[in-house]
């Protein structure tokens, strides 16, 4: 190959490449990231929210509940002392969370693989999809209150039948998304694999499926916050083997312990906090180099 | 490495001189607009053609039956060889892939060995000017940059014919003439044929060898007519009267056959 000289071949870029990025070392977008102040201002108006919140709590508990009622709306040390700190709570606290963690992430686990197996299956074909497809969305439909007693019937009323609502919860935002994704490959793209000869699995596995990635990690997020309350739900009505957050919840509740109640249910929405959180970050580790996964 | 498709287009294995051989093509699409009709064209060894013409005159229908994404529902038409390039509108670069592992691309689908693959996207890389940038991922790269990499890509397969559609088109002026001038030293580098579709005159006559002018639909060829500036192209020609004419003469031309429509 002769090499022509590259003098001026750059040269329509460094004008329009001003930050221009030193060879060699990849390049991240430059979007500046919130610092001092900034992370000042992004804080304080939810922190501020959250204050008033406190304040009100305690006006009710304080004065509007009677004392012997208070465990409607305990007073947040109460909740504190009581329900997270005192060891006995703590403890069935910690087995319980630990318990719906590997609940609720076996069953996302599971709907991920289900789900993009059958993305990928319906994308192969029109007629696949057009078989499929209406299963998704009746899976979609369905009170899965409904189907409960009848998982319980087939499947027991333990471990594999909480496991399983998870899966059923979780399952249609990762088909929907992943087929999405799938469908949504540039036309451009796909003519340079086509001119190519590429075989249907390596369009699939060079082309298509990274291309889907991002909106893969997107129902991954949704999924993962449905998987929780997956875990939950399955609690409350499959009761046998080791408790998770959901019989801890109804247990308290039956029992008027507002403070372990309160512990229970905060520890419940923390941990779908840091599942959406995590999923989003696990997201933006995959794919944020390339899109702009938020 | 074969472009493989159904008849009317054959593949010839020995070298010939004619790479690219359109007969009486005629395109129909099924909602039956016609926007091909009656289209004879050679492209031969040595030869840079480019069409010119208004917007929807199947101009790049044209080159999509020549690389067999589409064929022709009448005519022929005939391959000189099975080592086609072609650049799209767009750059087409994967956006999770770096420049290098896009130049690598249709090596990488052709089943070729890492370690030839990165030889050979090395050696387009450098052709192409992108020395230096290899680990960048295509949204940090300029419009020009990555049309740059799309034809380092292209590179990569040693094409005989090399089809372009348009790849300058969203390009500003300045960038576009730079591109012109790579394109053009490229041509008489590597000795490939091209085939260029655009709708700028002044692009086409200063890039080719050949300026084919096409009427609005149905595409039909108007006039053809013979660029007789030496290659490589001199940038000073733009400034000389026999390339206004001409300029002007294929203009004419256009507008001519623009009317016909």
């Amino acid at each position: 190959m002769t090499t022509i000289s590259n003098e001026t071949a750059v040269g329509d870029d460094v004008d329009t490449l001003q930050s221009h990025p030193t060879p060699g070392l990849p390049v991240t977008a430059t979007v500046a990231k919130p610092k001092g102040k900034n992370r000042i201002t992004k804080w304080l108006p939810p922190l501020i929210v959250f204050l008033a919140i406190v304040v009100v709590w305690y006006l009710i508990s304080l004065f509007v509940l009677n004392p012997a009622l208070r465990f409607l709306l305990p007073l947040p040390q109460d909740i504190i002392m009581k329900g997270f700190i005192d060891p006995l709570s703590f403890n069935a606290l910690i087995v319980a969370l630990w318990q719906t963690v590997i609940v609720s992430m076996l069953g996302l686990a599971i709907a991920i693989v289900i789900g993009v197996a059958w993305a990928v299956a319906m994308s192969q074909a029109k007629w696949i999809e057009r078989s499929l497809f209406p299963y998704a969305v009746i899976l979609q439909c369905i009170p899965i209150l409904a189907l409960v007693p009848l998982i319980g019937f087939w499947f027991g009323y333990e471990f594999q039948s909480r496991v399983l609502v998870c899966v059923m919860i979780a399952l249609f935002p990762m088909v929907n998304n992943t087929l999405f994704g799938l469908q949504s490959v540039d036309k451009g793209h796909k003519e340079l694999f086509k001119l190519q000869d590429a075989s249907r699995t390596t369009t699939l596995l060079k082309l298509s499926f990274p291309a889907a990635l991002p909106a893969i990690f997107a129902g991954m997020r949704i999924s993962a916050g449905l998987a929780v309350v997956g875990a939950i739900v399955g609690d409350q009505f499959f009761r046998r083997g080791t408790p998770g957050l959901g019989i801890l919840i109804s247990n308290y509740s039956s029992r008027l312990q507002g403070e372990q109640l309160f512990a229970t249910i905060i520890t419940a929405a923390l941990f779908g906090v840091v599942i959406f959180w995590l999923f989003g970050l696990l997201g933006r580790r995959a794919v944020g180099k390339w899109y702009d996964f938020n | 490495m074969t472009l493989t498709s159904p008849a009317p287009r054959a593949t010839h294995s020995t070298p010939t001189d004619t790479l690219l051989d359109f007969r009486d093509v005629e395109m129909t699409f099924p909602d039956g607009t016609i926007a091909l009709q009656g289209v004879d064209l050679v492209v031969k060894r040595g030869e840079f053609v480019t069409v010119v013409g208004p917007s929807g005159c199947g101009k790049s229908t044209l080159l999509r039956i020549a690389s067999g994404l589409e064929h022709a529902s009448h005519g022929t038409a005939e391959l000189g060889t099975d080592r086609i390039g072609y650049v799209f509108q767009d750059a087409t670069l994967l956006p999770w892939r770096t420049v290098t592992d896009n130049v690598e691309l249709l090596a990488e689908l052709h089943g070729e060995k890492k370690k030839a693959r990165a030889e050979k996207a090395a050696e387009a890389i450098e052709l192409v000017g992108l020395k230096g940038f290899e680990k960048h991922l295509p949204r940090a790269l300029s419009g020009g940059m990555k049309m740059r990499a799309s034809l380092a890509r292209s590179l990569t397969l040693d094409p005989e014919l090399f089809l372009f559609d348009e790849p300058f088109g969203a390009l500003d002026e300045i960038t576009r003439e730079r591109l012109n001038d790579e394109l053009i030293r490229l041509f008489n580098a590597k000795n490939f044929a091209g085939l260029f579709i655009t709708h700028s005159v002044s692009e086409a006559v200063y890039m080719s060898t050949k300026v084919v002018v096409m009427s609005g639909r149905p595409g039909k060829i108007v006039e053809t007519f013979d660029v007789p500036f030496p290659q490589p192209r001199d940038p000073e020609i733009r400034f000389t009267p026999e390339y206004a004419a001409l300029v002007g003469e294929v203009s004419h031309a256009l507008r001519k056959g623009h009317g016909h429509s």
